[in-house]
């Protein structure tokens, strides 16, 4: 029997004047010690669902119809002390947002036996040993000391688990895991969704796994379902769906992302619109209006789960992919897939050195007292040097704390580099300012990662963008509403919506509004700080097409930030790795991805899910370990030599130079690097070929 | 691009995502929230009341302010004096009417000068920083140290007050108490991405101060204002009280209601304290809940749906 049961599960979430259906008609099961994914956009219901479970629904949530059996008891009528007596104790919970659901002035140690002591008859000197068990459960480092620090001594993926020893003190037969790692860096993901599993297995416990990212289910999950505007549209095994999804909305989402196309360097495909509004859903299919198989009978009709076999199920009248069959309760697909499309590489015209960037550093001071005493000082970015030629794409990527944002933010003129010079056409821009420093600024632009706090809330979309051109002082009254529309247009939006608010764009447009602000100005380079972290899987592939379509129709030159290196690699022509404050690696995008050289690199890369399930599964123990070292007091020597695999004495005394490896163009900072160095005589003779 | 606008467009019709509202200005669906709110909309009607009472009121029913007339000194209600008369025999509901002119024109006067004189402070004072922020805010902390009520009537006495004197004298000491508020709340706006973007595109601070952070920090500041005005009304009536308000025949409501005092003792002239009385008090509290209400129309959170 299944551990958790849901049947024909619909929740509704009552606003002033209207209903949003935020799960329609959702059936899963979860087996005892078995991992269930939910993958889904957001506003797709799969939090929801998980909230529905938890009996934590927001004001003016309820479930309208449908049951939710734990090991076969009924739980959606539960009375309130009732469900109390589930939350926390049969089941655990763990949110996304570390830092919020602690509480930042009581002790971890007091937090954790909190859950015991409400659940279980014991006393406060055993709920305090069975936290200090728990915290030593989830790899905390020396629990017994740290049991009685705060939330805010710990880093974020400390924080979170904390957060899991408090999910599994009362040991639940049941975890759900909403967005666990979202909000963790790729190394940091690696670690928790590794513990989780690690869990499951020693404690026996089945665990829901909510994510928007394919990759982070893909090595884990036993059986998927995609959600999609509140409804399961698939569901099987995990090798299933991600070798043979049937429905075109997973199909759309693999498509979408970002590595499939990473070497071929083709158009993304994206899901043309958005999910539907959940207070009127569609008729028929709810995918159809996106669908690019749909025909009439889609947008009439609503489809059944159902499928060749009971274990791949989908909402679809025209599934794609093969069919399948059960054979001796294996799954097998009866006809071969088709062979994959190759696409020849396009090459960019690469010019010109556009901006030139020598030994750029910054330290934000760190001051103590009522007097602002000086007492140290944040190495943000340490002595980093790149180039950028005209017409490419510098990728930037790193876990957060390591630099990127900072240099972005030191060549758009929002932060004075403490030393270093910034070259762009011909004069230093970390030295000049004033009246001839504003006029210069146009030629360099910014896209923010945070595209809604970005807009003035208070603006129109036309004002926002006439900005730009009534400070440079460009063109009549006339000329610049012409030039917005025109803009508009280009960034694939409607030039009729100049008249709109920036909450009335959706995420995916507001970041097309945020682009088009930076061009208006025709600059010569574009800085583009994560313009896609905070965006669904298809819509980031809207994105990452229109900045690719217009740097080739309009030439433009990027400096791309990011800290997802599939996005990175797919946008970009060089690869620039930093860790805390160093440039630890650059060369071309296909260099650096496909061999190499730091291994911190090589770690990151292994780091990152992929969406397939055998190069997840294969790769179990690899990695990076630890946590980002303080960037008050950095390591001497390699800054990477605290969390490296293969670092040795030297690296504490001597920090190593950036020098060529593999090819002459790319080079690394390693006195252990994984690829042959490269003799001067060969650089010199490659330098004079490049140039 | 341009077939993907389209191809946006005509989904975002088709899906019925289009937002109902994109026509509508700010101030429109400010208008909507605001609407909804009860308390508020009480408030509103008895300050459009008592305005059409002051301003138009005396054309309608009209009296005799200027010259005494001591037959009638302190007579009670009747059909020719609806609330009676006072001391002087002026008319009573006329005075009210004329006292209610100068409270309500000093109140406004006062809120309008000390908001925005606090709003530029502020602004300028939160989003400069550093040390020009130290001293700026210092010198507010230094003003607002001042026993205000006292310093106020000590100007009074030193200047012969007319209404104009007054509003200057209230606002000097009103202006501090914004300008902290809009300084700390420029503070939280200036790392906004929207106002570093300014920046970005070549901007000068004074841009960011005065498209970006004053229009977002509008909701702050309205709320500010109608607190203002009660205040100052209210001040006003104190000063008023301790006979240190507007020169006779002018006069205010505080005014009123301090010469009744005079008289509360043996003979009942509930005439001459209640009214202006339950007039201020109606009147500052009007002033605030319409603040309260406009504070949740601006968020513009509230808005949407």
């Amino acid at each position: 029997m299944a551990l958790l049961q849901i049947e024909d599960l619909c929740t509704e979430i009552q606003l002033k004047n209207s209903v949003v259906h935020a799960v329609d008609g959702v059936s899963l099961h979860v087996d005892e010690g078995e991992t269930l994914g939910i993958v889904g956009e957001s506003g797709c219901g799969k939090t929801m669902t998980a909230l529905s479970i938890m009996g934590l629904l927001p004001n003016g949530g309820r479930i309208a119809r449908g049951s939710i059996k734990l090991a076969g008891r009924e739980i959606t009528g539960l009375t309130l002390p009732e469900l109390r007596e589930i939350r926390g104790n049969e089941i655990g919970m763990i949110f996304q947002d570390p830092l919020s659901s602690l509480n930042p002035t009581l002790t971890v140690g007091h937090q954790i036996s909190e859950v015991v002591l409400l659940h279980r008859e014991v006393s406060k000197k055993d709920a305090r040993e069975r936290a200090i068990e728990v915290l030593d459960l989830v790899g905390m480092p020396r629990a017994r000391e740290r049991v009685d620090e705060f939330p805010h001594q710990f880093s974020g993926g400390m924080r979170q688990r904390v957060m899991i020893a408090m999910a599994l003190a009362n040991n639940p037969k049941l975890l759900i895991a909403d967005e666990p790692t979202t909000a963790l860096d790729v190394t940091i993901q690696k670690q928790i969704l590794e513990l989780i599993d690690e869990l499951r297995q020693r404690l026996g416990m089945a665990v829901i796994m909510v994510t928007h990212d394919l990759g982070v289910i893909a090595g884990r999950a036993d059986r998927v379902a995609v959600m999609y505007a509140g409804k399961v549209v698939e569901t099987t095994d995990t090798p299933a769906l991600y070798f043979n999804p049937r429905h075109p909305y997973t199909e759309a989402l693999f498509h979408a992302l970002p590595e499939k196309s990473a070497e071929t360097r083709e158009r993304l495909y994206s899901i043309p619109g958005a999910p539907p509004d959940l207070v009127n859903p569609p008729k028929g299919c709810s995918f159809a209006p996106r669908c690019r198989y749909a025909s009439d009978r889609c947008r009439t009709e609503t489809p059944v789960l159902a499928g060749e076999t009971t274990a791949h199920v989908y909402r679809c009248f025209f599934p794609v992919g093969v069919k399948e069959k059960t054979v001796g309760g294996q799954l097998v697909i009866t006809e071969p897939p088709p062979p994959a499309e190759t696409v020849t590489a396009e090459t960019t015209v690469v010019g010109d050195v556009v901006l030139s960037a020598k030994d750029l550093v910054k330290d934000f001071p760190v001051t103590k007292g009522v007097l602002q005493r000086r007492v140290g000082a944040v190495s943000a970015v340490a002595g980093v040097s790149f180039d950028i030629r005209k017409g490419e794409t510098l990728g930037i990527v790193g876990e957060s704390g390591c630099g990127k944002t900072t240099i972005g933010r030191m060549l758009v003129g929002l932060d004075k580099p403490t030393s270093g010079m910034i070259s762009f056409g011909g004069k230093d821009l970390a030295r000049s300012s004033g009246r001839q420093y504003r006029r210069e600024r146009r030629d360099i632009q910014y896209m923010f990662q945070d595209s809604y706090a970005s807009l003035d809330p208070r603006m129109r979309a036309g004002s926002i963008l006439r900005e730009p051109l009534i400070v440079q002082g460009i063109g009549s009254r006339r000329e610049q509403r012409a030039k917005v529309k025109e803009m508009l247009l280009k960034v694939g939006l409607p030039e009729a919506w100049t008249e709109r608010y920036p909450h009335e764009f959706s995420g995916g447009q507001r970041q097309r509004l945020g682009f088009a602000r930076a061009l208006l100005l025709n600059p010569q380079l574009i800085v583009a700080d994560e313009p896609v972290s905070a965006l669904d899987v298809s819509v980031q592939a809207q994105v990452l097409n229109m900045m690719r379509d217009l740097q080739r129709e309009l030439g433009l030159t990027y400096l791309f930030i990011s800290h997802d290196l599939s996005v990175v690699r797919y946008l970009s022509n060089h690869i620039g790795v930093m860790y805390l404050g160093k440039l630890v690696e650059i060369g071309t995008a296909d260099e650096v991805y496909l061999r190499p050289a730091h291994p911190y690199t090589k770690g990151l890369i292994e780091s990152a899910p992929t969406a397939d399930p055998e190069t997840e599964r294969a790769k179990v123990h690899e990695g990076i370990v630890g946590e980002l070292p303080s960037a008050i007091h950095p390591p001497s020597g390699c800054r990477f030599r605290t969390r490296c695999p293969i670092a040795q004495e030297i690296c504490a005394t001597k920090e190593p130079e950036l020098k060529p490896y593999g090819t002459a163009s790319r080079l690394a900072a390693c006195h252990f690097a994984l690829q042959p160095p490269v003799s001067p005589g060969s650089v010199a003779a490659a330098a004079e070929s490049v140039s | 691009m341009a077939l993907e606008a389209q191809a946006i467009a005509a989904s975002d019709a088709e899906l019925g995502v289009a937002p109902s509202s994109s026509q509508r200005g700010m101030l429109r669906r400010a208008g909507e929230v605001f609407v909804e709110n009860r308390l508020a909309m009480v408030g509103l009607g008895f300050i459009v009341f008592i305005v059409l009472f002051c301003f138009v009121g005396p054309h309608i029913y009209v009296t005799n302010q200027v010259d005494t007339d001591l037959d009638n000194s302190l007579c009670g209600p009747s059909a020719q004096h609806l609330f009676g008369c006072n001391e002087l025999g002026y008319d009573q509901l006329g005075r009210l009417m004329i006292g209610g002119q100068t409270s309500l024109e000093v109140g406004l006067a006062a809120a309008l000068v000390s908001v925005v004189v606090g709003t530029l402070y502020g602004a300028i004072s939160g989003f400069a920083g550093g040390f020009v922020d130290s001293v700026m805010m210092r010198i507010v902390d230094a003003g607002l140290s001042l026993p205000s009520l006292m310093v106020i009537m000590i100007l009074s006495v030193i200047f012969h007050p007319t209404p104009t004197v007054i509003i200057f004298i209230i606002a000097v000491f009103y202006w501090f108490g914004v300008a902290r508020l809009v300084r700390g709340e420029t503070l939280a706006l200036r790392n906004r991405e929207y106002v570093q973007a300014v920046k970005v595109i070549g901007g000068r601070p004074l841009r960011s101060v005065l498209r970006h952070i004053v229009p977002n920090a509008i909701g702050t500041i309205i709320v500010q204002a109608t607190f203002a005005v009660a205040d100052s009304i209210l001040t006003l009536s104190v000063l008023g009280f301790l006979t240190l308000g507007v020169a006779p025949p002018s006069t205010d409501w505080g005014s009123m209601l301090s010469g009744g005092l005079t008289y509360i003792q043996g003979a009942n002239y509930w005439w001459l304290i209640y009214p202006p009385g339950v007039l201020i008090i109606l009147t500052c509290i009007s002033f605030n809940f319409i603040g309260d209400a406009l504070r949740d129309a601006f968020e513009t959170r509230l808005q949407r749906r």
